[in-house]
């Protein structure tokens, strides 16, 4: 066992893949040289030279699409955009593509490639580098979407999106990168699909997904002490979802909440609300809740940031109003 | 090039000047739906591009108007024509139609509607050609109206700086739908835009299929060099609107027409052979029976009588249908 932060977790998996499997490449900007900017492949150029770990132009759209059409031939590139906002650049390749072509085809070419990027605020980043936008390709059809929380999944779901036969969007968090965790030594994988139960409990559900499930987890901690006992769900994948262990910590608790940082419009709490409707909706006690950003692009001034995104404080009371306590 | 190559090339085109009809007949009875792009007029180009590279080897891709150079590539003409028809025997099953076929068994690597998008994926296709170290090239046929796509500079400037193995064909027909070239670009021949991206390019006659083949030849043996890319570009005519649903009298003369058609690759070819004696006025009409025969006995009869997809199958290929539960999981959890 040993203490792993995030970065170094998918730096670990990044050089793991690149040694299993020659047709495993490494593509964005400042992956290479320097190693990425938030380390994830530190020392990955120089172990594996130029022609695996590619420094890219700033051609977000084209370097997607050269990721994907190198899939089509039987690579397996991990493309990786320096922040999420960058991603929309990409759009047309990733969705009108990548995300259609084993569709169109009648399952004849694929495209197994993995994108990573983070998302989120942090640190006065202001509006276009705080983008969070996990609802918008959660609404997609045929791309997978991963949300890893801790050092362990970053890992072991990195290296599962590369093993897999589909496109899979890693959605990483600008503020999670330095987050530590103990970690075995030897090789592992995490599932892609499934969402965890990583806090148990009786009256409320508590669900979230990357940064949010920190929130979640501390509000519980927070509410034992009122008396409250919270069940806390990591979604880990926006796509697919999974009802089953949604629907069945619901029908335990009968309340629920479901926090995310990004705004609320056709989100992420809107889907898992709907979720529990169609589900269980005879099970609930009580309206359900749901804590997102306020509707704005992200202000700079540290206290307006703060403001526009909700923290533990925001998750509690939101469980307190489900539980009926104020 | 020996008579018989060349009495057999002029039978291909006439074949897909004939499918290109014949799919317009289709669409008018309504057995072919969405949209559809005719080729008619600029068959000498895939012809003989793909005639000069490595058969069911190279890559190809290109945009919507697609179903000759997937023809060509090696795709069965019976099986692109009951993709029009949307049956199950198609090429892309049923699920692509017209703008998307795709036949991974010629290495024809689809089409695309959205203009400009094969461009990185082409690029794509030759990293992975490279990387594996592979004799291949990566072939992408696209219209003048692609290179105003941000994709076009991105992705010529990647090629450039990787030194992929990519020959780009640009098919100049000069009309982005109604917008002729003069009225949406500031460098009318294409050729010279490589300038920006130091990538070797040349300008040929596209309507005359030896021209092309023997300007493709250079093309393809400077990428298969390991030189990295080429872009080579050939004057054309979409002698047909864009798709069905245009009417080119809206955007170009009739003189203009009448001009180009003078220069229709099926007569230019034709009329080469003739002069050559390698073949008369009755051997074209009896390759016409010929191919006409074949179009309605093979092609149309299997795409007729294939059957249409099973709706129950409408949620197969959207992911991977047999993914290995090693990656995919799903977690367990102890309720």
């Amino acid at each position: 066992m040993a203490e792993l932060m995030y970065w170094e977790a998918i730096r670990r998996a990044h050089d793991e893949e690149l040694a299993n499997d020659p047709n495993v490449i490494v593509m964005g900007e400042d992956v290479g040289l320097i190693g990425g900017t938030y380390k994830a492949t530190l020392g990955l150029f120089q172990k594996y030279g130029e022609q695996r770990v590619i420094d890219t132009p700033i051609s977000e759209n084209s370097y997607t699409g050269i990721g994907i059409g190198a899939s089509m031939a039987g690579m397996r590139p991990i493309i990786e955009i320096m922040s999420i906002n960058f991603a929309l650049l990409a759009l047309d390749t990733l969705i009108n593509a990548g995300a259609k072509i084993r569709y169109m085809s009648g399952g004849r070419v694929t495209c197994p490639f993995v994108m990573r990027t983070p998302g989120g605020t942090a640190h006065q980043l202001a509006a276009q580098h705080s983008a969070r936008l996990a609802r918008m390709f959660m609404s997609t059809s045929g791309l997978r979407v991963v949300t890893p929380r801790s050092p362990i999944d970053a890992y072991g779901m990195l290296k599962s999106a590369v093993r897999c036969n589909d496109p899979v969007i890693v959605i990483e968090h600008e503020r999670m990168y330095n987050m530590k965790e103990e970690m075995p030594d030897n090789e592992f994988f995490r599932p892609l699909e499934g969402a965890e139960i990583v806090r148990r409990g009786t009256d409320i559900t508590l669900i979230g997904y990357n940064w949010s499930v920190h929130l979640c987890l501390d509000a519980a901690k927070r509410l034992e002490k009122d008396g409250i006992s919270a069940e806390v769900i990591d979604l880990r994948s926006l796509k697919p979802l999974d009802r089953e262990t949604i629907r069945r910590s619901v029908e335990k608790t009968h309340r629920m909440l479901v926090a995310e940082e990004d705004e609320a419009a056709n989100g992420v709490g809107s889907e898992i609300i709907s979720i529990v409707i169609e589900e269980c909706f005879f099970a609930l006690d009580a309206q359900p809740v749901r804590i997102h950003a306020a509707d704005v692009p992200v202000p700079y001034a540290e206290n307006l940031e703060k403001a526009a995104i909700p923290n533990v404080e925001d998750v509690y009371k939101g469980a307190l109003k489900v539980m009926g306590r104020i | 090039m020996n008579k018989a190559d060349q009495k057999r090339l002029l039978r291909e085109m006439i074949f897909f000047r004939r499918f290109e009809e014949r799919c317009f007949e289709a669409y008018m009875e309504h057995k072919i739906g969405g949209f559809l792009h005719l080729y008619i007029g600029q068959e000498a180009i895939a012809t003989g591009v793909l005639e000069m590279a490595k058969h069911k080897h190279d890559y190809v891709i290109t945009g919507y108007r697609d179903h000759i150079h997937a023809i060509k590539a090696g795709a069965p003409a019976r099986e692109v024509m009951a993709e029009l028809y949307g049956k199950e025997t198609g090429s892309s099953r049923g699920r692509g139609g017209s703008m998307h076929v795709f036949d991974p068994t010629a290495n024809f690597m689809g089409g695309y509607a959205l203009v400009g998008q094969p461009f990185p994926l082409a690029a794509g296709l030759a990293l992975a050609c490279k990387h594996k170290g592979t004799d291949q090239i990566a072939i992408c046929f696209l219209g003048d109206g692609a290179n105003n796509q941000g994709t076009f500079h991105e992705t010529m400037n990647m090629a450039s700086v990787w030194k992929l193995p990519a020959l780009f064909v640009c098919e100049n027909n000069q009309y982005a739908i109604g917008t002729r070239i003069d009225r949406s670009t500031a460098v009318l021949d294409q050729y010279k835009r490589m300038c920006g991206y130091n990538i070797p390019a040349s300008q040929h006659d596209g309507e005359d299929v030896e021209v092309v083949m023997e300007s493709a030849k250079k093309a393809i043996d400077h990428v298969r060099s390991g030189k990295g890319p080429y872009f080579i570009e050939y004057m054309t005519y979409r002698q047909r609107g864009h798709s069905m649903s245009d009417k080119t009298s809206a955007y170009r003369s009739k003189e203009e027409e009448q001009q180009w058609s003078e220069r229709d690759p099926l007569k230019v070819y034709g009329a080469k052979l003739k002069k050559a004696g390698v073949i008369t006025d009755a051997d074209i009409k009896k390759l016409e029976q010929e191919v006409q025969d074949e179009i309605e006995n093979d092609v149309i009869k299997f795409a007729e009588e294939s059957p249409i997809p099973r709706v129950e199958d409408i949620n197969k290929y959207v992911l991977d249908d047999n993914p290995d539960p090693r990656w995919i999981g799903p977690l367990q959890n102890i309720y």
